[in-house]
């Protein structure tokens, strides 16, 4: 029953994934190698159209990882399981509010669990940069140093980086507008060599 | 009453929903507009509590924080009639492009388009975890966990989950040990 799982999976990814949205991309990327639901190369793309679209980006991309295994249902399902562990659990530490706050069991936890969500994001932004910005394939024919990196890639990327890191007049735009124009770039120079 | 407060509670969170764009910190301003001082359901401080235990509760942010104020103004059912409020556009909106994309997805404009995306996603999620880093790693025992699972997770298939627990794990274990001391 693709439903039962697909809520089971995203209900998982609800409970663990701490951090935001971007907590939760880990346990996609774990997802797809698992279940062979969708690739990392398409995981990459709904994060995009995620991050580009209003709402919030976790419940985006859940709409449309359930989408594409299980059609509309499916999209309703996923978002759903991913958004009940949470609903849960704040109710019920909205009735314990000020225990919460200052429970020592609580901080040394997410003391632990805060860096480990970080290395596990870290891990994912890996598996994208393998996907987009190298190439072993090529690499391992050839043996040429020159065909391990995709050349127009790496540029973008290090363009992006600097405008978002360190241009004081571009650091503070909005994710979109650098989406957008990646898209254009993508589209001008055939970044998929298509 | 109630379901007149229900109702409004689902309008004004599918409004944040839709007018927040890419999550996170773009929300708490739509969040302060629309809860604040459109409606005065919270206060700026009680706001700003919320945030911050939906930021280290499990799930997304902006779920956490609307579950937070629909059970603080009416219980569990205002609690859902939130949190469905502001999942509901996200539903609609993106299913409308995945299935649009979906039937132009071999053109080779859409092929270059998202290969130059994907490139741009990997600078965001590098900044993401930038940012992250500098609140999560904050002295020693907390860079070896950090380096630990990166490392663990690249190159193991081991699942998320138990690196969330033995993190969670490793945080009580340390911090006892330094309490005792």
């Amino acid at each position: 029953m693709i439903y039962l799982r697909l809520f089971w999976e995203f209900f998982k990814t609800g409970l663990f994934a701490v951090g935001g949205g971007m907590a939760t991309i880990p346990f996609l990327s774990e997802m797809a190698e698992r279940t062979g639901w969708f690739t990392q190369g398409m995981l990459a793309d709904m994060i995009a159209v995620g991050e580009s679209t209003p709402g919030p980006i976790g419940v985006n991309t859940a709409t449309y990882v359930g989408f594409t295994v299980a059609g509309v249902p499916g999209g309703i399902v996923a978002t759903l399981g991913l958004v009940l562990p949470s609903f849960l659990i704040i109710l019920l530490v909205a009735a314990f509010l000020k225990a919460f706050r200052t429970n020592k069991y609580v901080e040394r936890v997410f003391y632990g669990i805060r860096p480990a969500s970080v290395g596990m994001i870290g891990a994912a932004c890996v598996a994208v940069m393998r996907l987009c910005l190298v190439d072993t394939a090529a690499f391992a024919e050839s043996r040429a140093l020159a065909d391990l990196f995709h050349w127009k890639g790496m540029a973008l990327f290090a363009l992006i980086w600097v405008l978002t890191n360190l241009v004081k007049g571009t650091k503070k735009l909005h994710p979109v507008i650098f989406i957008a124009a990646s898209a254009a770039v993508g589209i001008v120079f055939r970044f998929a060599g298509a | 009453m109630k379901l007149k407060l229900l109702g409004n509670l689902f309008v004004a969170f599918a409004k944040v929903g839709v007018l927040t764009f890419g999550g996170g910190y773009a929300m708490l301003p739509m969040l302060q507009r629309e809860i604040v001082d459109a409606h005065g359901w919270a206060t700026e401080e009680e706001l700003a509590d919320y945030y911050a235990i939906g930021q280290c509760t499990p799930g997304v942010i902006a779920v956490n924080t609307a579950t937070f104020i629909g059970q603080k103004l009416g219980g569990p059912l205002c609690a859902a009639a939130a949190t469905l409020g502001v999942v509901f556009p996200s539903l609609v909106i993106i299913t409308v492009i995945a299935a649009v994309l979906q039937n132009f997805a071999q053109l080779a404009v859409v092929r270059n388009a998202f290969a130059g995306i994907r490139v741009c996603v990997c600078a965001l999620i590098l900044n993401a975890v930038v940012k992250l880093w500098k609140k999560a790693v904050v002295d020693l025992p907390t860079l070896l966990i950090f380096l630990a699972v990166l490392a663990l997770a690249v190159f193991t298939k081991l699942s998320p989950v138990v690196f969330v627990v033995a993190a969670a794990l490793a945080g009580v274990a340390l911090k006892a040990r330094e309490a005792k001391r």
